[in-house]
């Protein structure tokens, strides 16, 4: 077997695994619904055929799935089915989510890593949040900021930096704390300050913890931009799409918003691994 | 980087030195009753076994321990002072290189904490890794070069601010007997050339005989000096006086001394 064979094959496999898996849950879901349209007495192949047909089926059919997620694509972007336009939505409030879960963390963990008091009082408070379920706050952080007058993007961002602070301050702090002994010995032979220990020891070793979180945090912002949009009435945006279509039955709507989102979020993290591409070509091929 | 002639003519002076890690019954007599001058310009080495508190005095002086008692001056002042002044370059066993600084500029490390100009630090790098012979590789990074290599970049970053003192312990112990050697010979020609002092540790004999001027021979529980035996074989040291009478007469003087350690126990 050649390489590019050996390293596809397995792919190709699961793939197909998962689409045979799938055609049967969607065959197995929709034959009462194809029964129930279907004139009596209709053959089996009609019945299979109409199952993955459905205009609202229960389990949608992949190739189903694909040309509502391609209608929604090709939509004008202006257009409220413009999958897009959506996504576009979603995006805006996790990237601003990010951004502020970024600088956030990194200093939070920058504080509990100098901070003895810091370590001891965060910390504690830190890991109690991530245990509120982010759906039961994201009502309360709308109606509290709306009171206060921020609508819009700003509570939706907020939500989406709750969930994707935490991998960055965890990841944070384990990447400060992990010079060893031996590397710290030699900055105090040159009798280094607490800057010079920062910055030329600290925070460079940090880099190849931050990464890994980062990627964590990016998908996760994208998760908390949904969610956010959920309880909000917000008239765009995946979650909003989301919603509405399983108000209305739209289920072919349903999976094509959630297969959008699936991608955004594979575009966040592939977005984390190209600004980690970039460290490794100026360290030299190594984080 | 400090005027040599303005420095006093003995390097490191420790008097009725002690150590104690821990306390109570857990605590550990890493160094008890060390007397030692180290004069400008000697070449000492620390030889003993496992235990014996040779790496701890190397720290001692290097202030990267605190003694419990006695006396411990370097350069006429205490050690925290003369660490403070960056009068010395330490060679750990590991070379401890950054792994996301290539050798030049892992190399310039010291020079950037201390302040020096960009032009001069990238020249100052350049000059002592010519004196490793590390020139070819400046811009690699760490983990391209074999372990020889690396302990030569982190001997140069130690050589890059020029001090008067290094210290240096068991810098080639992780290393193939035939890059030890080189790099023994390459050590040698340094020292005779730079007239720096060196207070080197290991637990080699040959190695020891071949680079010192004095050998210090450790015993451990408490760790303790058994014998100071001066070394005092032609400065002109091909590694083929390892075969002579007189190198293999301070060896046995030394494993004498280290048996007779060992004994008292």
């Amino acid at each position: 077997m050649t390489e590019a064979v050996r390293r596809t094959l397995p792919v190709i496999v699961v793939v197909v695994g998962l689409l045979v898996v799938w055609y049967a849950a969607a065959i197995l879901g929709d034959l009462p619904q194809a029964r129930d349209l279907a004139t009596p007495g209709a053959a089996p192949t009609t019945l299979v055929r109409m199952a993955l047909a459905l205009e609202r089926p229960l389990v949608p059919a992949p190739h189903q799935v694909a040309a509502a997620l391609i209608a929604g694509l090709v939509q004008p972007l202006n257009s409220p089915r413009s999958l897009i336009y959506h996504a576009a939505v979603t995006a805006s409030s996790a990237i601003v989510g990010f951004a502020l879960a970024f600088v956030l963390g990194i200093a939070l963990a920058i504080g509990i890593v100098n901070v003895r008091i810091f370590d001891r009082s965060i910390m504690p408070w830190i890991i109690a949040s991530q245990t509120v379920p982010a759906l039961a706050v994201a009502p309360m952080v709308v109606v509290v900021l709306g009171n206060a007058g921020l609508t819009g993007l700003v509570p939706k961002a907020l939500i989406a930096a709750w969930l994707s602070f935490f991998p960055i301050v965890t990841s944070m702090v384990a990447g400060l704390r992990s010079p060893e002994r031996i590397q710290l010995d030699l900055l105090r032979t040159y009798s280094a300050g607490g800057w010079d220990v920062f910055a030329r020891l600290r925070w460079p070793a940090s880099m190849a913890f931050l990464f890994p979180g980062m990627k964590i945090a990016a998908s996760l912002a994208v998760v908390g931009a949904i969610v956010a949009e959920l309880p909000t009435g917000a008239q765009a945006g995946l979650g909003a799409r989301l919603l509405g279509a399983s108000y209305y039955g739209q289920t072919l709507q349903l999976w094509a918003a959630l297969a959008m989102a699936s991608l955004l979020a594979v575009a966040a993290v592939a977005a984390a691994d190209a600004a980690r591409a970039v460290l490794v070509r100026a360290r030299g091929g190594r984080l | 980087m400090t005027d040599p002639p303005a420095l006093a003519p003995v390097a490191v002076v420790a008097k009725g030195l002690s150590l104690t890690f821990g306390s109570g019954a857990e605590a550990t007599r890493a160094l008890e009753g060390v007397d030692l001058t180290i004069l400008r310009g000697e070449f000492v080495s620390l030889i003993g076994p496992s235990g014996c508190g040779k790496t701890t005095l190397l720290r001692a002086i290097a202030d990267l321990e605190r003694p419990t008692g006695g006396t411990l001056l370097v350069n006429g002042m205490t050690a925290e002072l003369a660490r403070k002044q960056r009068a010395y370059g330490y060679v750990f066993q590991a070379p401890a290189l950054y792994p996301w600084r290539n050798v030049e500029r892992n190399v310039m490390l010291p020079l950037e904490i201390m302040g020096v100009p960009r032009a001069e630090r990238r020249d100052l790098a350049r000059r002592n890794l010519q004196l490793v012979g590390l020139t070819e590789v400046a811009r690699r990074f760490p983990w391209q070069l074999s372990g020889g290599m690396q302990q030569r970049v982190s001997i140069a970053r130690a050589l890059s601010f020029s001090p008067s003192l290094l210290l240096m312990d068991e810098p080639f112990g992780a290393l193939d007997e035939i890059t030890r050697d080189g790099l023994n010979l390459h050590l040698h020609e340094l020292w005779r050339s730079t007239g720096m002092t060196i207070v080197f540790v290991t637990h080699s004999i040959p190695e020891a005989v071949y680079l010192s001027t004095r050998i210090v021979v450790m015993s451990p529980q408490p760790g303790r000096i058994v014998d100071v035996i001066d070394c005092d074989l032609d400065p002109q040291r091909p590694l083929e006086i390892r075969d002579t009478a007189a190198f293999s007469a301070i060896g046995s003087r030394v494993r004498r001394a280290l048996h007779s350690g060992a004994s008292h126990d």
